[in-house]
């Protein structure tokens, strides 16, 4: 066992960063809901325990995510944890076979071809082998992060992230670890004959032309300095994702999540992204040129404390970011809550609106302000209701009032209180069995916001439902259809295979690149008040784009609003509600079934 | 004194001169798209708030552009932000954008 000078700065950054993140942790636990503590120490007597570590060997140490969505991206970050990794790992186990039954200090197997040349222990074929394998992977991840760094685009990411100027400290040091402790390993090899296959014969090479022997102490120093450098840095930087992110997959195994407000989980969910820039390409408002309000710059601001309205409001609610995020970072819920912070006064006052009353039916349709806008759905809906001879009222024929979630995507929840409850109180009025609604918006703003007597469900699960209960029956043609997911419906409600059903038995169903959830956004999102129409014109088209690459004969979507903003754009395709389609494919049979005479008789 | 059922209006000068226009400004250069209103009213023909009550978001921008800012406060917290507006409007103007930075330079 041995010492020399060069490990002070290795062992100082080490001691650093284990104390740093000890107590940080500690800070975060402590600071923890008491709920979600209870939810911790419930958690880890579990199965929940089990299922955390095998995620975090999966996640954090094989990156699988990342793999499924660029092999070459899941190579990259694969081979720089797991590779460094298994080098940490074997090297302690290679120092327990040189001294057995010994304690050895932490930097003692990090530079353990300096201290033990001797290569005739048991094992050291395979040791040396093993070890210039390992180092070799890494090396490859690093020369994939430089290539990354120069041309993003040779690993499947058109935009990578920028990075401050910390960040870059701690990115040069990174990626001169490991090169360095290649040639120190070499220049050793070169003097003392320790390589394996790769140390080996560069150190024999090296020695041919250089004066190894001065040059092993600098190649050590540079070493452990970049060591040293690295982890001293790494609480201020976006590296504090390695250790923080293990820290959250235990945290979310036991079921904690975030919900309405800034919790000490979600400061530990931005503490735990990498930055990585996954989160950019998928971005509808990439297509848009806006390139400041990502997910990954969001959460840098909110971590730095520079969060600025802009950032938080120049977004759609799309929802797309959190299906992409590799490490499972709810986006969503952390844009809602600084949304609301930006905005939390109740200010607006909704007293002038009357007391309503809807008349009585069993089955309640609403249409929504964007049902409103588009009243070719409407009609579509009122006359597969008749057909289907269903008893139903429509609540917002003549007033209609807002659902609320406008403004709750706005970060007004407060304000839409109001709103919610006059609608509730109209709703509940008709003593209605089931709520069909047209807008995924509403729909919702239905499902999480109010307190209803009635099972609501969108108008895509209605039609399937008739169309199982031979209720309604559809003409099929040949004609290719695409479905669109519109974001509130489909990320938004778990809504994806009732309007599909019912395609398939109107035409034959194609699917786009970008389908289900990663459907890209139309771009006419409530939740974004900033962006203008040029922009949003662009993210029209980008998605329209995605979908029409099959060359269908129609685009279907199931939102009024997604209708509207495509057909705005769209020049040479169809765009239609799956409510359009339904009531033109509707097979109108000239005898009465028995449901429609009893309709007739009623009305009579 | 008889009462002869007359009285004088009230004077409805708009007088540009002593107007603060200053809001208008500033809001234009916030968000352009103000400047290209043609105050067609579709969006007052629309709006889910205008079923109810007088508002509307062309009778907004009006007194805003004549810089007649009183009682303009109560009038905009009736809007119930549903975007009706943006998605009527012909020439494209960012309705709820207006909306919002009114709201915000209003309600302090």
């Amino acid at each position: 066992m041995g010492f020399d000078l060069f490990i002070l700065p290795f062992t100082a950054g080490l001691i650093f960063i284990l104390g740093y993140f000890v107590i940080r942790s500690l800070i975060w636990i402590v600071q923890l809901d008491r709920d979600d503590k209870m939810k911790f120490i419930k958690g880890i007597p579990s199965m929940a325990t089990l299922k955390a570590i095998r995620e975090v060997i999966m996640e954090s140490l094989l990156h699988r995510k990342i793999f499924r969505t660029n092999p070459v991206l899941g190579y990259m970050h694969m081979s720089l944890a797991f590779g460094w990794f298994l080098l940490i790992l074997f090297g302690n186990i290679e120092a327990f076979t040189i001294n057995p039954g010994t304690v050895h200090p932490p930097y003692y197997p990090i530079f353990l071809r300096f201290f033990e040349t001797a290569t005739d222990f048991k094992g050291a074929g395979l040791f040396l082998f093993l070890m210039d394998l390992f180092l070799l992977l890494v090396l490859s991840g690093v020369f994939l992060a430089l290539m990354k760094r120069f041309r993003s685009r040779s690993l499947g990411m058109k935009k990578t992230s920028s990075l401050q100027l910390h960040d870059k400290i701690a990115l040069y040091s990174l990626w001169i670890i490991f090169p360095a402790r290649l040639l120190a390993e070499s220049f050793t090899s070169g003097i003392a004959g320790n390589g394996g296959f790769m140390t080996g014969p560069l150190g024999e090479f090296f020695a041919s032309f250089l004066p190894i022997g001065k040059l092993v102490y600098p190649a050590w120093w540079i070493y452990s300095l970049s060591l040293g450098a690295f982890f001293f840095t790494l609480p201020f930087t976006r590296y504090m994702h390695i250790p923080t992110e293990i820290l959250l997959i235990f945290l979310r195994n036991y079921g904690i999540r975030t919900n309405d407000r800034y919790s000490s989980f979600t400061d530990i969910e931005v503490h735990s992204c990498s930055r990585c820039g996954i989160c950019i390409d998928p971005c509808p408002m990439t297509a848009a040129d806006v390139n400041t309000i990502q997910s990954v710059y969001f959460i840098r601001n909110v971590r730095q404390g520079k969060l600025q309205p802009l950032t938080v409001q120049n977004c759609l609610m799309c929802g797309k970011c959190n299906e992409t995020c590799p490490v499972g970072i709810d986006n969503y819920a952390l844009r809602m809550i600084k949304r609301e912070a930006f905005n939390n006064e109740e200010k607006n006052k909704y007293d002038y609106i009357p007391e309503l009353i809807s008349d009585k039916a069993t089955v309640a349709y609403f249409a929504g302000c964007m049902g409103q806008l588009t009243p070719s759905i409407t009609r579509s809906m009122e006359e597969i209701f008749r057909h289907a001879g269903q008893e139903y009222v429509f609540i917002d024929k003549n007033e209609s009032i807002c659902c609320g979630r406008p403004l709750i995507l706005n970060g007004r929840n407060k304000e839409a209180v109001e709103l919610i409850k006059r609608n509730q109180d109209i709703i509940n009025s008709s003593g209605a069995r089931l709520l069909v609604t047209s807008c995924p918006i509403c729909y919702k703003a239905f499902r999480e916001e109010y307190k209803l007597g009635m099972k609501v469900i969108h108008h895509s699960e209605y039609i399937n439902h008739l169309i199982n209960n031979n209720l309604i029956s559809l003409n099929k043609s040949n004609q290719r259809l695409v479905f669109h997911d519109p974001c509130e419906l489909g990320r938004g409600s778990d809504v994806y295979e009732q309007p599909r059903q019912v395609l398939k038995s109107i035409g034959s169903l194609i699917e786009s690149e970008q389908t289900k959830n990663l459907s890209i956004c139309c771009g006419g999102s409530l939740g974004n008040s900033v962006l203008n129409n040029s922009d949003r014109h662009k993210i029209t088209r980008f998605s329209l784009e995605n979908l029409t690459t099959g060359d269908p004969d129609r685009v279907i979507t199931a939102c009024p609003l997604c209708k509207r903003t495509f057909a705005q754009v769209a020049d040479d395709i169809q765009i239609s509600d799956l409510a359009e389609i339904v009531a033109l494919s509707l097979v109108k049979s000239a005898e009465l079934t028995p449901e429609e005479e009893k309709v007739m008789a009623e009305t009579e | 004194m008889i009462n002869w059922g007359y009285t004088i209006n009230k004077d409805s000068s708009i007088d540009y001169d002593k107007n603060d226009r200053s809001l208008f400004c500033s809001l234009v250069k916030k968000e352009p798209t103000l400047g290209i209103c043609m105050a067609c009213g579709e969006c007052a023909a629309t709006c889910s708030a205008s079923q109810f009550t007088t508002f509307s978001f062309r009778k907004t921008i009006l007194l805003v552009q004549r810089g007649e800012l009183n009682g303009l406060e109560k009038e905009i917290s009736k809007c119930m932000f549903c975007g009706k507006c943006t998605l009527v409007c012909p020439r494209g103007v960012n309705t709820r954008h207006i909306l919002s930075l009114l709201r915000d330079h209003l309600i302090k």
